[in-house]
């Protein structure tokens, strides 16, 4: 049992280990350890007591009950537990595994942090581990083609200068017709919001940044967006181990921001980008908090609901689950509020899936897994058949619609519940109140 | 024999005290520098009140998800480390040495409870070795050193009760005894056993992350 029973072919992987030596690894291995990590690592690999209590915890290890080696120790015995217990005298092919292991079967979700009696983050291990696969070159060919954008353009999908103010431009036309007085402010100074996004919003889910001018516009919002870059907020290098890359991100949007000097930043509805700028970012570039407040959309809807800000026609038809998002729950604890506004917008039930809230099952999708795209997609699906059997459950009592406010929860939902033909729709928040919302001008 | 005897709580003792109390405390200064160097970020987000909002959520039965998802193992880990620690120091024969020694006398535990006590500890590491043998999640991460640090905990229990039921040759086993609890003070901060040292802090730090930063629950 293990990585090397199941190794999946990737061009990146592969061009990555061809390229290694055993001597590069021990460097890199050792000027990572010694270098980047101190007494956190240290401490949590000699304490872990090997009790395997985790196994408990992950949906990869629930999905898989008779193999071990999907259990988060036993995922770190496999990858920084033979580095350190070897010094880094490992051959290459060993890279091809732990490479897999780590870019593809843990979402650094964090589930088993509740897990955990002595406080092991396995995630970090898990990311820690990347750090020296992305030092190492070896990076699934689809998640570093991300970040090689991000180099390239500041954004994660090639958008170009030009095509990403004619997305907003052409955005605000269409959304004209319906709400004439409609603008997408650009560039606009001392603005109360700056609005962010992920680069799959231009590139293929224009319509969210449709609905969120709308929302915007209705909730009469002062708003702006910025015409350059700085304007995504995303971030696959911090989930490829590239951390420098990272810091020049997070730095060009809080840039963005502070050369706008609007008053904070909302995020749109995505996980990630959330914990890359309110978690990790910003400690890269030495910031204890954010130069810039930042709240994520769930949040700010909660906001425009208790001002009464958003008025509703008619409400969504339920029943409906709800998928926490583990970044913006185990991350920011926004739970409760997800629910409320939920309950606002919805007529009838919310049926819970359980085990929920901050104990959530992950997506299987986050955490960079997804965007090392379709080598990796069976295996993943198949890592989450816990999930599927939650969803399958609301099913049964009749639930159509899966309220999923994170972009990755939306693939990986989105890929189970295809695989399962569950007949289930995802739905963003912002689908929902621009669906329900009074449009006084159309 | 007596002479023996008289060097394992004499010398041996001082010696295993000794590393034990400034083994430990050298590896948590050792620690605490390492930490302050190279773990600023994660150092900037300690908070007291979120790290014992941690820990006393953790010390209680059955609230933290892990120990509702594992009931045997729960039961198991408390009576363990409760008997582990509150055995020896109020054992009658524990307390006499300490008296005799150096004139200080505290409360003791009747004899019978800890007699039942120490099986429990024994009783505990046969259930910690049988799940390390037979759970395939556990087994798959066992390492020598989780054996190790079994053994070492394992031995003064198993050899004090062997000397208090006078089985076997008495005078070997208590010299055995004397010298597994004197192994395992100085294994302490060495060996897995350091997570007795370190585990309130690594504790301590998630709780000030999901509490500080992240406002949510850690257990």
């Amino acid at each position: 049992m293990g990585i090397a029973e199941r190794l999946i072919e990737d061009v990146g992987l592969r061009r990555g280990v061809s390229k290694l030596t055993p001597e590069k690894i021990e460097k890199i291995v050792s000027a990572v350890i010694t270098g980047e990590t101190g007494a956190r690592l240290k401490a949590y690999a000699e304490t872990c007591m090997r009790c395997g209590l985790c196994a408990e915890a992950c949906h990869f290890a629930l999905s898989h009950p008779d193999d071990p080696s999907f259990t988060p120790a036993g995922k770190v015995h496999q990858t920084m537990g033979v580095l350190l217990r070897t010094g880094g005298k490992v051959d290459p092919e060993f890279i091809y595994g732990m490479a897999q292991l780590a870019y593809t079967e843990c979402n650094l979700c964090r589930r088993c942090v509740h897990f955990c009696p002595i406080g092991v983050d396995t995630a970090y291990i898990i990311s820690t581990v990347r750090r020296i696969c992305h030092k190492l070159g070896v990076t699934p060919q689809y998640i570093q083609d991300t970040a090689h954008s991000h180099s390239a353009t500041s954004n994660q999908m090639w958008v170009k200068d030009d095509e990403w103010t004619d997305s907003l431009m052409w955005q605000e036309d269409e959304a004209r017709e319906e709400f004439p007085g409609l603008r997408i402010p650009l560039d606009k100074e001392g603005a109360d919001i700056y609005y962010s996004v992920i680069a799959p919003e231009p590139k293929f889910r224009t319509q969210l940044i449709y609905q969120a001018a709308a929302i915007l516009h209705a909730a009469g919002a002062d708003w702006t967006m910025p015409s350059e870059p700085g304007w995504d907020n995303s971030d696959m290098c911090m989930f490829t181990g590239d951390f420098e890359m990272m810091g020049r991100l997070k730095r060009r949007h809080f840039e963005s921001a502070q050369k706008l000097k609007v008053k904070r930043i909302v995020m749109g509805e995505c996980g990630h980008a959330f914990r890359s700028v309110y978690d990790v970012g910003n400690r890269w570039l030495g910031w204890r908090w954010h130069p810039v407040p930042v709240i994520h959309a769930v949040e700010f809807y909660w906001e425009l609901i208790q001002e009464g800000r958003i008025k509703l026609a008619k409400k969504f038809p339920g029943p409906v689950t709800i998928q926490d998002p583990c970044n913006i729950v185990r991350g920011r604890g926004l739970q409760d509020k997800l629910r409320e506004v939920t309950r606002f917008l919805v007529e009838g039930d919310i049926i819970e899936m359980r085990p929920n809230k901050q104990h959530n099952f992950c997506c299987a999708a986050g955490g960079g897994v997804i965007n090392c795209g379709p080598p990796f997609k069976n295996q993943r699906v198949a890592g989450n058949e816990i999930k599927a059997q939650q969803l399958a459950a609301t099913a049964e009592k009749g639930v159509k619609t899966v309220i999923t406010p994170c972009h990755n929860c939306h693939g990986g939902l989105h890929d189970i519940i295809h695989h399962h033909k569950l007949g289930m729709e995802l739905k963003f928040l912002s689908d929902i109140i621009y669906e329900c919302m009074e449009k006084p001008e159309a | 024999m007596n002479a023996a005897y008289e060097f394992v709580t004499g010398p041996l003792a001082w010696a295993a005290w000794g590393i034990f109390l400034l083994g430990s405390a050298w590896r948590l200064y050792s620690m605490y520098q390492l930490a302050k160097k190279k773990d600023a970020s994660s150092m900037a987000f300690m908070d007291w009140g979120f790290s014992l909002r941690s820990i006393v959520n953790w010390l209680i039965p059955f609230n933290a998800l892990g120990w509702r998802k594992n009931p045997a193992m729960t039961v198991a880990t408390f009576v363990f480390h409760i008997c582990l620690i509150l055995t020896p120091i109020f054992l009658v024969g524990h307390v006499m040495l300490w008296d005799q020694f150096f004139g200080i006398s505290y409360a003791t535990l009747p004899d019978n409870v800890a007699d039942i006590m120490t099986l429990v500890v024994i009783g505990a590491c046969l259930y910690f070795a049988g799940r390390r043998i037979m759970q395939p999640e556990v087994r798959y991460i066992t390492t020598g050193q989780d054996w190790l640090a079994l053994t070492i905990v394992l031995a003064p229990f198993l050899t004090g009760f062997l000397a208090y039921h006078q089985a076997l040759n008495y005078d070997l086993m208590i010299i055995l005894h004397v010298v597994a609890g004197e192994i395992m003070l100085a294994a302490i901060p060495f060996t897995r056993l350091s997570h007795m040292v370190f585990a309130a802090f690594t504790r301590a730090y998630m709780g000030s992350e999901f509490g500080g930063v992240r406002h949510a629950q850690d257990w």
